[in-house]
């Protein structure tokens, strides 16, 4: 019977496997996006506004943790060490940020976006528009990413071309947030929390059970090894690091202001991204605001806390199976990786083994961030299943992120430009066509985005938190404290200091302004591009406090207004 | 109290929880992560050197309580000023 069962198991195959979990999954997207289609502006852009603080918890956990999260985040982690803790950080610590200081009272102030906000706060369609601008911008450089996530996963485990994964899962997204709006997308979102979180926690138990004996990754990762040696994983990897002439892993290579700044910059940037902040104008009231990002946070918690412990465990297995052996010996899934071009051997000195060095003149192996979760389950031989289960969840990440920044680029643009400023006599019926219009148009550059990346993507999805944290973060802080702050204050600020941010990005990181890119050596205060939002956002309160002291107060009216939004209750619904 | 008062005084008594989580929030993650890991890692808690785990972990569950503290402060001082309905 046993025999009779693990043979059927094995028989399916990978392959199969994959087919079987991402169908199944895809059907219940769609099923919900049928079952929630949004039939008023009001469900399309928040979801009529009475999402419970559970659920919205789990669509705001499912909706920030894109394929970076999932695919890379650990990878990055593995080969960065102790440094990769400025993502663990600060996307995280961003989170507290939104709790105190935004969410609360944002949601008191009861509108559909984020420009909407910044317009009506500001008392200036001009403030509007740059509002529209900056979230038109950080977003665009956001979904991007996500599309070629789906690309990857797909062509890895479907053995599809890249750009046929690109198109289904346009074609996924597409019908369920034109369809569903922000009603569709949260409730798809929960489902998507629960398949992510499995498909992470699953294999990471096994490969720590495998490695330390202990069935909690979290813990296991601080244990000692399996093998009865009574060494620790830690103290391990970092004599493996050191032994092929890397930074011992605990310790890191980047300088300790870098590291603060770029912490900072993604927290700050985390709490200014205009997608996580509008999940918070679809709860009921001001209270449930505040208890859903606290869930929002617990529910991510767990993913990132295991994410360094799967960054060790992967390491550790990748040095262990790969390091000073023979080519001709290396297991199945290196070989298939290698087909991708994820992985890439050269046998520089001809020895025939596989050389893994710090030194670039002497090291033969080439590991991409991004396999290091997706090759996992098959470096540790879990089941088929688990392999397959990974990239259903992988799916699960990139489409979720991808549907809640798609609504802000059509919300952008059917609500603050066209029901705001071109055309506000527009039915409620027109602007609900305009939205889904403008969602369709946003898929379709998303994805065009995604088959034909432009060399400049990847370094930008990263700094798309400078950019939020430049423009967003000070203009939502100081129009929520700070009373007396004016329009002309804030929009100076916003352009400021998101053009500053553009600048420094383009000219070190991009390389646009000289004929080789700067060397770090040229970074200002000793910060990389990365970081530099931390500077761009302390720019932008400098230069908002200062043109507000030079010019008029704002009107008695908003300067209630803001009076108004500090007291919690008689929160109303979101309103235009 | 008048209503101006009350709001006043339910302000103050908001920022000065805001100040004293926030205040947390820095010491753990900037502080033991960052400013004075080298410190912390010359203590070692089973195999994690402190400064490491502040870093990749501590400073993480710390947040999430941060959160869930200030959900119960506020809870309570709305209840105080009758702003809960």
């Amino acid at each position: 019977m046993v025999m009779m069962y693990s043979l059927l198991v094995e028989g399916i195959g990978v392959q199969n496997w994959t087919y079987i979990l991402v169908g199944i999954t895809f059907t219940i997207y769609i099923g919900i996006a049928i079952w929630t289609r949004a039939g008023s502006t009001k469900e399309f852009y928040v979801a009529g506004g009475g999402v419970s603080p559970l659920a919205n918890g789990m669509a705001t956990a499912a909706d920030w943790m894109s394929a970076a999260s999932f695919i890379s985040m650990a990878g990055i982690i593995s080969f960065a060490g102790y440094d990769g803790a400025v993502y663990l950080m600060g996307w995280t610590g961003g989170y507290v940020l939104l709790a105190l200081l935004l969410a609360p009272y944002l949601r008191k102030f009861g509108k559909f976006t984020v420009p909407d906000f910044i317009g009506d706060r500001y008392y200036s369609n001009t403030a509007r528009f740059v509002g529209v601008i900056c979230a038109l911008l950080v977003s665009f450089t956001y979904v991007a990413g996500q599309m070629r996530g789906v690309g990857l996963v797909f062509s890895r485990f479907l053995e599809v071309d890249i750009n046929t994964g690109v198109i289904i899962g346009m074609l996924i997204v597409l019908f369920y947030a034109v369809l569903g709006g922000m009603k569709g997308i949260t409730y798809t979102q929960v489902a998507q929390y629960c398949v992510l979180i499995f498909a992470f926690m699953v294999p990471a138990i096994f490969i720590s059970i495998q490695m330390t004996g202990n069935p909690i990754p979290q813990l296991g990762f601080g244990s000692t090894l399996a093998d009865g040696s009574g060494t620790y994983l830690l103290d391990k990897l970092d004599g493996l690091s050191t032994d092929l002439g890397f930074a011992e892993y605990t310790e890191g290579s980047k300088s300790m202001v870098d590291v603060f700044a770029i912490t900072l910059a993604l927290m700050v940037g985390t709490a200014g991204l205009p997608h996580v902040i509008v999940r918070f104008f679809t709860v009921k009231c001001v209270k449930d605001a505040r208890k859903s990002a606290g869930i929002a946070l617990l529910l991510i918690v767990i993913l990132y806390t295991t994410a360094p412990a799967v960054a060790v465990f992967a390491r550790t297995n990748m040095i262990e199976t790969v390091s000073n052996k023979p080519y001709t010996d290396v297991p199945l899934w290196f070989k298939k990786w290698e087909t991708t071009g994820l992985i890439t051997f050269t046998d520089k000195n001809n020895d025939g083994y596989i050389q893994y060095v710090a030194d670039k003149s002497k090291n033969e192996l080439v590991v991409d961030n991004d396999i290091m979760v997706l090759a996992n389950p098959e470096i540790a031989n879990l089941p088929d299943w688990v392999i397959a289960l990974v990239a259903a969840g992988a799916l699960a990440a990139a489409l979720s992120t991808a549907a809640g920044l798609l609504l802000v680029i059509s919300s952008s643009v059917s609500h603050d430009l066209i029901k705001k400023m071109i055309n506000p006599n527009i039915s409620e019926n027109g602007e609900l066509i305009a939205a889904r219009l403008s969602a369709v148009v946003a898929v379709g550059i998303a994805g065009y985005f995604g088959i034909n990346p432009p060399g400049f993507v990847a370094a930008t999805v990263a700094l798309a938190f400078g950019l939020a944290a430049a423009s967003f973060f000070p203009a939502i802080i100081l129009g929520i404290f700070y009373k007396k702050m004016n329009k002309e204050g804030a929009i100076a600020g916003m352009v400021i200091g998101i053009t500053a941010m553009l600048l420094y990005m383009v000219k070190y990181r991009l390389g646009w302004f000289d004929d080789v890119l700067p060397d770090k050596s040229e970074w200002w205060f000793g910060i990389s591009p990365e970081g530099f939002g931390t500077i761009a956002m302390i720019l932008n309160f400098i230069v908002s406090i200062v043109i507000m002291k030079f010019t008029p107060d704002p009107p008695q009216d908003v300067q209630d207004i803001v009076e108004n939004i500090r007291i919690p209750s008689g929160a109303g619904d979101a309103t235009h | 109290m008048t209503d101006k008062e009350k709001v006043k005084s339910y302000w103050k008594e908001n920022i000065k929880y805001v100040l004293i989580l926030m205040f947390i929030w820095f010491i753990v993650s900037f502080g033991a992560g960052i400013l004075f890991k080298d410190a912390l890692n010359t203590i070692k808690i089973g195999g994690f050197k402190l400064g490491f785990w502040f870093a990749q972990q501590g400073s993480m569950y710390v947040f999430v309580v941060l959160i869930f503290v200030y959900v119960r402060l506020m809870n309570k001082l709305d209840k105080k000023y009758g702003y809960d309905v």
